[in-house]
């Protein structure tokens, strides 16, 4: 230790250099946010920031992105109608934040769009990180609607800006199980993932299932990374179930599947919409036709073909959320107009009074700001793809064919499968 | 610091208090300088402060003691987790923050002794995977303990976290004080940048002290050590204990700040992510283990608005996530500086002498 | 008793992998003393290979077996390559380095190979073609009790050869005593005239070909290849390698075996066995939650993981050389 002084100089160099380098990204944390919110009038027109927030890269970039495309789709659309909001002309735009779902970096995300002083937000793609983040959207008073954030405990917070889309773990679970006893099974074998979406999901199911007098048989858990299930696939063979439900995402409820029929299960295999994919015919193989999964809200072609048309033509497949942030952003839009203002506190009491007709149905927020009466669709898989077989709403579940009759006449071509495309999974939520 | 300056005043005291005020009030108006650009590089600047805190307490294992702990991030969980569950509607008890974060340290380094006590016989290799194993199990348990009886509300994680608070002194909350305004994450950043300054010299002392010298004397031959009459095990537990207790205020202030947790925030690749600073910025160098986990903690930023763009300029498209790209400089990072620099960047002057004369 | 027998089967079947996986350990730390942390990640990368040369060939008209030989001969010289490459590159600079060098550098492997098979393969599970149908052959005399699949059989079968041929390599072949000198004593071993780097980077390529044809056995049997498989697989066998004393091979199989049973059995009854509801008849509360929850254990198969840790964690305090071991304690 014969350099002091050159030791502490360095660390002021270190520290200059520290905020220099951060310095450095000032331009492009400037030019970044090229909205200034709604109080600079530009000439032609006011420039509305609404963030997208999702993981953009990292093991579940493709449903991150595919929720950025949902929004970035809506507020093209809503350009091409040349809005005007409080007497100006107004151009939409969409800044994305890659929240990488981490959940230590949502905060950090959230107060990004803080500082950007945006409308409003689309995101997150996780509960992990959607409810560490709301806060600080909360304390900017910012509103933010989630597409895909399933967690009950994100909406109980009491937060008055915060709303979702999606159906939360404690509408889905019982729409499947209400599907289940619809299928007359009586002993019911329920695994999860051992990840707050999957866990949540199965309790819920758990839940409703006992208390409708259905037996369960077992309940076992595994985890999100597992390759083997044969241990509790075959401790829940001893148990002879009619039906089994597994929450937990395609990746491991795929080989799960394939396992279960090596080992002779017959059961009913159900799940909730993270295995509600196409890519589990790829990973179950014929194992998987016949199982039977859930997804929040109406299948989208029939709610929307439109939608649909529009998002093939523009990004090509939907992977899975979205029609919900697409809904979300459309939302946001509504009720800036509505309202007449882009401020959010002007317009958030019209977002929490909104009736809005969108892709995944009709959508209302409840005093939480979770989605009123939302209904659940179940499909099943046959030859390869995921076709829709009943709507749960209310409690009771009715045939997808019967549903549709019903159904608002607008709807009316009868819905084509629609084909969910094939996320290549990994855990989510 | 003091011990710094103890050296510093034989050469010219002068121009070190001077280096020294230079550097205080750089680091005193540097969250203001940042909240111009934008307050989320507070934010970020906060959790790099947190990681220095987390750094140092490892390296208080691995460089002073020389013992590879690959399951540390178990003891940052450990104090989230107290932290979390006595300030939060979870249990519904709301303790002040001056009384967890100590209750926090103690059950973090009980957990360290818990740890340390029937693995002291075992040597390098066999500890770091027996470290690395308890680190899952810590997980798995903090994952499954909602059943039978909820103590940790399993993956679904606790939520609603109190923030620091002295009274009606928030951290959470924005307040104008002498006419600046302190957001929360700006008052966070000088409570987070006392406690680093505090563990900067505790870690200091500790390594000039009889128990630093202790340590080192056992990194270097343990059964010369014993016949010097050191007590090896005591010693080995106290590293253990003393990391682990810096992994548990580190682990308290994580909840604070962030005001939800689930197990997913303490997954290995964290455990990782803390020993590459360590090894980056030079084993058993306090000043090189913080430059290592600055510099490890801005990357990630950097690259975010680097890669991705420059990529997107060059191929239309991006081809390797950035995320994949700070994995693989982590990876590079762990084999380059054992192969090529041993000591890190910033070595301590014992430790490059027996790396390098070994390495020969 | 079938889900017994059922339970056994499953866990000879991983136990064997992992039998498989632990030879490799075993074989470099005999010799070189050192844990070659990326172990798992050859696995993993013998897996890839072989989907990639299975999904190539699955349109062809061969017969499954010869595909899947074809894929296996493909993974086992990639394996090696890669096996030599993290010796020759990573290990041998640093063979007199203090223990703490090898061992951060072995993880900063095993974090670049896997980011590399993301980079090569992309970070989706793929799925492994399905060119040999599963048949189910039944153990007992009446429907749906316990099966074992050919695949299952193929697995233990070839486990069983591999490690014969290997016995007969160490114990029987020029080459076999040039690795047991060089375990013995390295400098010694060169006087005698062994070429020790070598013995050693052979050794290195015989544990990463023995990985190669586990990671195709697993690919198969579960039907996925995923990036990240290798890492907790290469744990699990480590743990099975010390179970049965790390740097003997027999101990290695054995520990194998033992982890693989252990965790089958673990996941299949730890939940009976510490079903709380057992104790009803004392704790009226327990009752009282039992009734709506017949299934309410302290622990259950969430803990599946946590056996092999445990196993290795025991293994190491009470018995440091392992069942089979006797090396001396101090290694440990």
């Amino acid at each position: 230790m014969n350099v002091p002084q050159k030791l502490g100089l360095s660390l002021v160099a270190a520290a200059l250099v520290t905020a220099y380098g951060c310095g450095k990204e000032e331009p492009k944390q400037a030019a970044a946010p090229a909205a200034a919110p709604a109080t600079a009038a530009a000439p032609a027109a006011v420039t509305v920031t609404i963030g997208s927030a999702g993981p953009l890269t990292g093991g579940i970039a493709h449903l991150g992105k595919d929720n950025d495309n949902g929004v970035r789709l809506a507020i093209d659309q809503a350009n091409e109608k040349h809005p005007k909001i409080g007497g100006k002309d107004v151009k939409f735009v969409v800044e994305s934040e890659d929240d990488q779902a981490d959940p230590k970096l949502g905060p950090t995300i959230a107060q990004k769009f803080a500082d950007a002083k945006v409308s409003g937000v689309v995101g997150h793609l996780n509960s992990g990180v959607t409810i560490p983040a709301s806060a600080v959207y909360n304390q900017a008073g910012i509103p933010m609607i989630s597409g895909s954030a399933t967690n009950p405990k994100l909406t109980e917070q009491g937060f008055k800006n915060i709303f979702r889309v999606v159906a939360r773990d404690d509408q889905q679970g019982p729409a499947v199980a209400q599907y289940l006893e619809s299928l007359k099974v009586k002993k019911v074998a329920i695994a999860d993932d051992a990840t707050a979406y999957g866990e949540g999901l199965a309790n819920e199911v758990e839940k409703t299932l006992t208390a409708a007098g259905i037996k369960v048989v077992a309940r076992e858990k595994t985890t999100d990374k597992a390759t083997d299930f044969k241990a509790i696939l075959t401790k829940m063979k001893g148990t002879a179930p009619d039906a089994v439900f597994y929450g937990g995402m395609d990746a491991t409820g795929g080989p799960m599947l394939k396992q279960a029929r090596e080992l002779g299960i017959k059961a009913v295999f159900s799940f909730g919409d993270g295995a509600c994919t196409a890519e589990m015919s790829k990973l179950a193989g014929t194992a998987a036709e016949g199982m039977v999964c859930s997804q929040a809200g109406l299948p989208v072609a029939a709610a929307s073909k439109s939608f649909v048309t529009a998002f093939n033509a523009k990004y090509g497949e939907i992977q899975q959320y979205a029609p919900y942030t697409y809904d979300a952003a459309n939302l946001l839009i509504a009720a800036m107009q509505k309202a007449d203002s882009t401020d959010p506190a002007k317009y958030l009491p019209s977002l929490q009074s909104i009736s809005f007709d969108g892709a995944t149905g009709h959508i209302e927020f409840d005093d939480k700001g979770d989605r009123k009466n939302a209904e659940v669709t179940i499909f099943t898989l046959k030859d390869g793809k995921v076709v829709p077989v009943a709507v749960v709403k209310g409690g009771k579940a009715q045939s997808f064919d019967d549903f549709m009759k019903v159904a608002d006449a607008s709807a009316a071509p009868a819905p084509a499968a629609p084909a969910m495309a094939a996320p290549a999974p990994e855990p989510k939520k | 610091m003091t011990a710094l300056l103890n050296l510093n005043r034989r050469r010219d005291p002068r121009l070190a208090w001077a280096g020294l005020a230079v550097m205080a009030i750089a680091l005193l108006v540097l969250p203001f300088a940042l909240a111009g650009i934008g307050t989320a590089w507070v934010r970020i600047t906060n959790l790099a402060i947190l990681y220095c805190f987390l750094a140092l307490g490892l390296n208080i294992v691995v460089g002073f003691a020389g013992l590879l702990d690959l399951g540390y991030i178990a003891f940052y969980a450990v104090g989230a987790y107290v932290y979390a569950l006595l300030a939060s509607p979870h249990f519904n008890v709301h303790l002040p923050f001056w009384v967890i974060l100590p209750i926090g340290a103690a059950f973090a380094c009980l957990f360290g002794v818990l740890l340390g006590t029937p693995t002291l016989k075992l040597r390098g290799d066999y500890l770091a995977i027996v470290t690395l194993g308890f680190g899952e199990i810590i997980r798995i348990f903090l994952n499954n303990l909602s059943q039978p009886v909820n103590i940790t509300n399993g993956a679904q994680g606790v939520y609603m976290i109190d923030p620091f608070r002295i009274g009606s002194f928030s951290f959470a909350k924005p307040e104008v004080i002498a006419g600046l305004s302190f957001s929360g994450p700006v008052k966070y950043y000088y409570i987070l940048l006392a406690f680093l300054v505090a563990s900067i010299v505790i870690n200091l002392r500790l390594q000039d002290s009889r128990i630093g010298r202790a340590w080192e004397a056992i990194r270097e031959d343990e059964v010369a050590a014993r016949a010097m009459g050191i007590n090896t095990r005591n010693m080995k537990l106290l590293a253990f204990a003393m990391g682990a207790s810096f992994g548990g205020i580190a682990g308290g202030m994580f909840s604070a700040i962030q005001g939800f947790i689930s197990p997913e925030s303490f997954i290995l690749v964290e455990s990782i992510m803390v020993l590459s600073m360590v090894v980056l910025g030079g084993m058993g160098n306090v000043f090189g283990v913080v430059l290592g986990a600055l510099l490890l903690s801005y990357i990630p930023e950097v690259l975010r608005y680097t890669v991705g763009p420059v990529q997107r300029a060059m191929f239309g498209r991006t081809l390797i996530d950035p995320e994949v790209i700070r994995m693989l400089l982590f990876g590079f990072a762990l084999v380059l500086m054992m192969l090529f620099r041993p000591a890190g960047i910033w070595p301590s002057a014992l430790r490059k002498r027996e790396l390098e004369s070994k390495a020969a | 008793m079938d889900i017994f027998l059922q339970q056994l089967v499953n866990g000879l079947t991983l136990g064997s992998v992992y039998a498989i996986v632990a030879l490799g350990y075993t074989m470099v730390y005999g010799i070189v003393q050192l844990i070659n942390f990326a172990h798992g990640e050859v696995v993993m990368i013998g897996a890839m290979v072989a989907y990639t040369v299975i999904s190539m060939l699955a349109a062809t008209h061969l017969p499954p077996l010869a595909i899947v030989t074809i894929a296996t001969l493909a993974a086992i010289p990639v394996c090696m390559t890669v096996g030599y490459l993290l010796e020759r590159v990573a290990y041998r600079p640093l063979r007199r380095a203090p223990r703490l060098a090898p061992l951060i550098t072995a993880i900063g492997l095993s974090i670049i190979l896997q980011n590399l098979a993301l980079l090569i393969w992309s970070r989706a599970p793929l799925p492994y073609p399905q060119v040999i149908t599963t048949v189910s052959y039944s153990l007992t005399s009446h429907p749906n009790g316990a099966t074992i699949t050919n695949v299952q059989v193929a697995i233990l079968v070839m486990s069983a050869l591999m490690m014969t041929g290997l016995m007969l390599l160490i114990y029987r072949t020029k080459l076999g005593v040039a690795m047991r000198a060089t375990a013995q004593n390295q400098s010694v071993a060169g006087l005698m005239g062994i070429d020790i780097n070598r013995v050693i980077a052979i050794t290195f390529a015989i544990g990463a070909g023995l990985a190669a044809v586990a990671g195709v056995m697993v690919g198969s049997y579960y039907g996925v290849a995923h990036y990240q498989m290798g890492f907790i697989l290469g744990l699990k066998a480590f743990s099975a390698a010390v179970l049965g004393g790390i740097g003997n091979m027999a101990g290695a199989m054995l520990g194998g075996l033992l982890l693989g049973i252990i965790e089958a059995l673990g996941a299949g009854y730890v939940g009976d066995l510490t079903n709380l509801c057992q104790l009803s008849h004392w704790f009226g509360a327990i009752a009282e939650r039992c009734q709506t929850n017949p299934n309410l254990a302290l622990f259950g198969s969430n803990y599946q993981d946590v056996f092999a840790f445990l196993v290795l964690i025991a293994v190491l305090v009470f018995r440091p050389s392992g069942l089979l071991g006797e090396r001396v304690a101090d290694r440990a």
